[in-house]
């Protein structure tokens, strides 16, 4: 580690937080903007101007905005996501075993999806031009056009009705392998198809930018072998852009996830937020989006990070 | 003064010459979808069979049959005719969304080019906040707050996909800004306005245009997202996404009426990508966001 580095991460990592400082300005005052209020919303016919008085009070909605933006904030570094509106229950409450579940689903998404890009990347880098690179270019543009819910719409037709070898909606269920199996495939392959042809492209473009490159031409003449030539000479210096490609598509799962959960009913943080939007429980609205966002940023900063790093000019600079 | 009139003289020439178009067949079907979908979106409403909202039958989820080309819906209505009607709700909002955002993005892009300064810094840092949200997460906030209407829902999507259009504008035009003729043009006492129409944009419409149709693209995908989310438009308007939403429960009779329209968007934004992705001189691995 050398100071240019670690100047650069904690620039880095200073912009991230104030663009989550940003983030969350917009998240609080967007509540602000909307004609009516939670009041409204929660207590429905049965709202009379009395009812709705001391709602307010009680929720503490009469202070001014900026006040209550402050607490929050405060609150959030604390720990403390405040009271959900509609349920009347901590909003950490709702979301711990949701979000457990989302990242269990990410996970699993993750591990399928990297090394199995990377690999497909790679050989369509290598035998550019050939019907196999052919082939997989047009599948990837494909995949990366059509929205997640016609793949979940196909997977389901023709896994779930067609075929029954899986139900057509999931919970995250791990007593066996078969159960494992019973609830992630389906929203894990819809997740990855889009994710996969994502990253490809972008690892091929990548790698393909670094064959063409005068020093690879002048191994490839001195008569390295093919192997060697990729994976030692070419490889070392696409890693930082891949990786970037590898973080960037990763944090597509955050917009990905919010269609497969509620396709697949899958009890996790997107559905709740998709639900809060529709009952405009705004707390925890704020809650989702800031981690999320968080998890995004977290991503992003980590990508910047890695190609910093793998970057020997910045490196030793 | 003869130098400059020479440089202004070579441009139409080379600009002719990129037009002649030598595709590969990929193009040409990304070409034929786009035009399909086009005329489609403008003469759908009119040449639909039957009334969109019309309930034409006691059949529910109907196969394809000659009455009913595409089978009918979850409350018996004509899916055809439906499919032509949310055309041009997709088609319509998501190029009206995407010509703001284009326009709005270029021209900012551009303007900060040339001036530099404080007012690029300005900008940079509003678009890279703007950015660093996911899309579909901004969606979900703005629509919370204000609702869903179908202005809502263009300038949602106009200021979601701003950003991306500014940075490859704006990464354009600081290459283009710091050659010869704009030099020229300056030393001749052009203002901002002229340099910006006459001597830059002419040398950015390729990337710009690439640049449209994948935001394009982009835009198609997230407001049938929402829509198909049920916060997108809403009933008993129909877009494509919407459309999907509300004939669900189909999929279990393999109904037309769930496949369809998911075919449908998937045909428009296929195409749009092929046919841009067979353009000539395409850069590869040019900013994308």
């Amino acid at each position: 580690m050398n100071p240019t580095l670690i100047r650069l991460v904690a620039n880095r990592l200073a912009t991230g937080l104030l663009t989550l400082l940003l983030v969350s300005l917009v998240v609080f005052f967007a509540a602000g903007l909307l004609p009516g209020d939670v009041t409204e919303a929660v207590l429905g016919q049965s709202a009379t101007p009395e009812l709705v008085a001391a709602m307010r009070e009680t929720l503490g909605l009469n202070r001014p905005a900026p006040l209550r933006y402050l607490d929050w904030l405060a609150g959030l570094f604390h720990g403390d996501l405040g009271m959900s509106l509609v349920n009347r229950v901590p909003v950490w409450q709702l979301m711990r075993d949701r979000l457990a579940n989302s990242l269990i689903l990410a996970g699993f998404a993750t591990a399928i999806t990297v090394p199995l890009s990377l690999l497909l990347g790679i050989t369509t880098a290598v035998l550019r031009g050939s019907p196999y690179d052919r082939a997989t270019n047009v599948t990837a543009v494909s995949l990366v056009s059509v929205p997640e819910f016609l793949i979940a719409t196909v997977a389901v037709i023709i896994f779930a009705v067609e075929l029954q070898w899986f139900s057509a909606l999931s919970s995250p269920r791990f007593g066996s392998v078969e159960q494992v199996f019973q609830s992630f495939t389906l929203p894990v392959l819809t997740l990855a198809c889009g994710m996969i042809a994502q990253m490809t492209r972008m690892t091929r473009a990548a790698l393909i930018n670094v064959l063409d490159s005068a020093y690879v031409e002048m191994a490839r003449l001195k008569g390295v072998r093919p192997v060697r030539l990729v994976l030692a000479h070419a490889l070392p210096n696409a890693i930082g852009p891949i990786v970037n490609a590898i973080a960037l598509s990763l944090s597509s799962l955050v917009g990905g996830v919010i269609i497969v959960e509620v396709i697949f009913n899958y009890p996790g943080l997107a559905k709740l937020m998709v639900d809060a939007v529709s009952t405009r429980d705004m707390p925890l609205i704020q809650a989702c989006v800031m981690i999320s966002c968080a998890a995004y940023m977290m991503l992003v900063l980590f990508a910047d990070v890695c190609s910093v790093v793998s970057n020997p000019r910045l490196r030793h600079g | 003064m003869g130098e400059v009139i020479s440089l202004s003289e070579q441009r139409p020439a080379r600009a002719r010459g990129r037009f002649r178009w030598h595709a590969p067949l990929a193009g040409w079907v990304g070409a034929g979808l786009v035009l399909f979908w086009a005329v489609t979106a403008l003469v759908g409403p009119y040449v639909a069979p039957y009334d969109a909202g019309e309930v034409v039958g006691p059949r529910l989820f109907a196969p394809m049959s000659a009455e009913h080309l595409l089978g009918t819906d979850y409350l018996g209505r004509d899916m055809l005719s439906r499919i032509l009607d949310g055309a041009y709700y997709t088609v319509t909002l998501a190029l009206s969304a995407t010509v703001l955002a284009c326009l709005f993005g270029t021209s900012l892009g551009i303007l900060t080019a040339i001036r530099g300064g404080w007012f690029d810094v300005a900008v940079s840092r509003v678009m890279d906040a703007l950015i660093s949200m996911p899309h579909l997460l901004f969606s979900l906030v703005v629509i919370a707050a204000l609702g869903s209407s179908m202005p809502v829902l263009i300038g949602l999507l106009a200021v979601t996909y701003t950003p991306g259009s500014f940075r490859i504008a704006r990464s354009h035009a600081l290459g283009i800004n710091a050659m010869d003729f704009v030099q020229v043009a300056r030393a001749r006492g052009e203002g901002t306005g002229f340099i910006l129409r006459e001597e830059i944009l002419p040398n950015m419409v390729l990337p710009v245009l690439t640049d449209f149709g994948l935001r394009f693209v982009f835009v198609v995908l997230l407001l049938s997202g929402l829509s198909f989310l049920g916060l997108g438009i809403q009933p008993p308007r129909a877009d494509w996404g919407s459309l999907v939403r509300e004939n669900v429960e189909g999929i279990y009779e393999t109904a037309p009426a769930v496949i369809v329209p998911a075919l449908a968007i998937a045909t428009l934004t296929i195409g749009v990508n092929l046919f841009i992705d067979n353009m000539p001189r395409r850069r590869r691995g040019a900013p994308r966001a």
